[in-house]
């Protein structure tokens, strides 16, 4: 049985896409704070926990609730959906402020709330508590959207029957950019139109919009 | 199958996984006061590698470059575990996953910031390093998935080697005491003040260590007689990004779904190397999954009393010393434990004794709600 992947969403440069079209644009250029914030009220979210999220954790939640809109995700037993996401920075923004929060003794203020978000991972966290995803976790590290592993993994996953369906992805943030590809793949006989879950549509589909 | 071939841990106790497990068999623990203002303002407990020994052992086999901390306690643990397996580094069916929570991190104190490349910080970076070092021609797995990160990276490693995507994987993984981990853990108010007691009814925290560790899993058994992993699995509490569930559910259906792959029943589980941070909430929580899946009679210790929690090192050191538990048939007595203080029974082991043990499942979770587990059998 072959994977396919349903829908999936970029953010990047200011702008939402739903499928390859433009689904959300904010008026002028934002910064990355002020950005996901008007994301935010576009979807007209009213989930109070996402104004405690660092903006990485908040760039991979919306990716993902854009996605999830369009993923009739419910037909799916939830201890099988998996979350598998990566990125090359980790979430060293996020490291730098708690770094800047100790560096001075005279100046000590870590805080638990900015602590806690200094693991990638979280943000797998906060989708699954979103949607209460129970299964498969793992958030990986690559210099560059490494395309044949993350298809390889989750094809593996398919073929092991840990998972019946997942989001997958490249959420990254850096101190001068941020960009989300998220999508959504299943084993589903009746999408044969929908591309299927290989590196190369993984690849095509994240190239789509162009850098 | 996939087969364990070889190991190697490096801890407060030791550069080997055998100075370990004498060390952990003799009841030693590593976890020391530590009055350094780099790391904290105050004194707190914690299990630190010997520095000195460290660039000892680092110089015997370096030939040139500059490394970091972490580099050379990975760099090290890979050559140890290398030397006793059997598998070509160098092949491009020979894969390495690095499991890490935080890498490089120090290097983003203001007294290192210039002593090595600005993307030396990067986890990739580290993953490079790495590669380059041994001559790898894959580019390196970085998994960061927090405290499960070494028991889902052997996972994954099952996973890429029984689909055929490898043929060995060596899977490392580390991570060091640093004042940014500290002064977070600080403002959790989750360390303890002493060596942490792991479901113990006086357990008031966990303690902190640093380490490497290294597992060689391969689609080739060394020997006759080998260990095999046969299942494991991870998900997710869907609970709290920074508290574990209050019902053990993401742990509980970690352990069912590698059970299930390994298709071993509770009964067939001789042993349990738990997770056991000594936190009030992550022991309480483990106690429950262990309740719920049937296996509160098998015997269960964790380390952490004796090293402290590696974070990225964890599932791997810990997992290490099980495969070296299984081969001697015993059980180690679990460190700072002396009454139960969790509200389901369980079996924690109170003095070291001899058992027949073949199957044996290692448990694992952490922030951001994450569980993973896995199962290990010896093949007769």
């Amino acid at each position: 049985m072959q994977a396919r992947i349903k829908t999936y969403c970029h953010i990047k440069d200011n702008k939402v896409y739903l499928n390859g079209q433009l689904h959300f644009e904010s008026e002028g250029t934002l910064s990355i704070k002020d950005f996901l914030k008007a994301v935010y009220k576009h979807l007209n979210l009213k989930y109070t926990k996402f104004y405690k999220m660092d903006e990485i954790s908040k760039l991979g939640f919306l990716a993902s609730e854009v996605v999830l809109e369009h993923a009739n995700n419910e037909r799916f037993d939830e201890s099988g959906i998996g979350v598998v996401l990566s990125n090359s920075q980790s979430t060293l923004v996020t490291d730098k402020v708690h770094q800047v929060s100790i560096n001075d003794s005279a100046n000590y203020y870590p805080s638990p709330s900015v602590f806690v978000y200094t693991l990638p991972n979280i943000m797998i966290g906060e989708i699954s508590i979103k949607h209460k995803f129970r299964g498969e976790n793992a958030f990986y590290i690559f210099e560059h959207f490494n395309t044949e592993f993350i298809s390889d993994y989750i094809n593996s996953l398919f073929t092991d029957q840990k998972i019946n369906a997942c989001l997958g992805g490249w959420v990254d943030q850096s101190a001068e950019n941020y960009e989300a590809f998220v999508y959504w793949t299943e084993i589903d006989g009746k999408t044969e139109n929908a591309p299927e879950h290989t590196e190369e549509q993984i690849k095509r589909l994240y190239e789509i919009i162009l850098k | 199958m996939v087969f364990f071939q070889s190991d190697n841990i490096i801890t407060s106790l030791g550069f080997s996984t055998s100075e370990n497990y004498t060390a952990l068999i003799s009841g030693d623990v590593g976890i020391k006061p530590i009055n350094d203002p780099n790391f904290y303002p105050e004194p707190f407990p914690a299990s630190l590698v010997n520095t000195n020994k460290l660039a000892e052992k680092f110089a015997e086999i370096n030939r040139s470059g500059s490394f970091t901390r972490l580099e050379k306690m990975l760099i090290l643990s890979i050559q140890d575990a290398l030397i006793q397996a059997n598998i070509d580094i160098k092949s491009e069916r020979t894969a390495i996953i690095l499991s890490t929570t935080k890498g490089n991190i120090d290097l983003l104190e203001p007294e290192k910031q210039n002593q090595f490349e600005k993307e030396r910080v990067q986890l990739w970076q580290l993953g490079k390093v790495i590669r380059n070092y041994f001559n790898n021609p894959n580019q390196t797995i970085v998994l960061s998935n927090a405290c499960i990160s070494g028991v889902l990276a052997l996972n994954i490693a099952a996973t890429l080697i029984s689909s055929s995507r490898y043929d060995h994987i060596v899977v490392t993984g580390g991570d060091i005491v640093s004042g940014f981990v500290v002064s977070g853990f600080m403002s959790f108010m989750s360390l303890s003040p002493k060596p942490c007691k792991p479901f113990d009814k006086k357990r008031d925290g966990l303690s902190l260590g640093e380490g490497a560790g290294t597992i060689v899993l391969s689609k080739d058994p060394l020997k006759a007689g080998s260990i095999a992993y046969i299942g494991g699995g991870s998900a997710n509490d869907a609970n709290h990004i920074s508290g574990p569930s209050r019902t053990g559910e993401g742990s509980y259906l970690a352990v069912k779904k590698a059970m299930k792959e390994a298709n071993v029943s509770a009964e067939e589980i001789d042993y349990i190397s738990a997770h056991g941070t000594a936190t009030d909430y992550n022991d309480e929580m483990e106690s429950l999954a262990i309740n719920r899946c049937g296996l509160t009679d098998v015997p269960v210790n964790s380390f952490k009393g004796n090293w402290g929690h590696t974070l990225g090192a964890a599932g791997l050191v810990e997992t290490a010393v099980m495969l070296h538990e299984m081969q001697e048939n015993t059980l180690i007595k679990s460190a700072g434990f002396n009454e139960l203080g969790v509200s389901k029974p369980l079996n924690v082991i109170t003095k070291n004794q001899s058992a027949e043990l073949n199957t044996c499942l290692k448990m694992a979770s952490g922030f951001g709600g994450s569980n993973a587990a896995l199962i290990a059998k010896k093949i007769k």
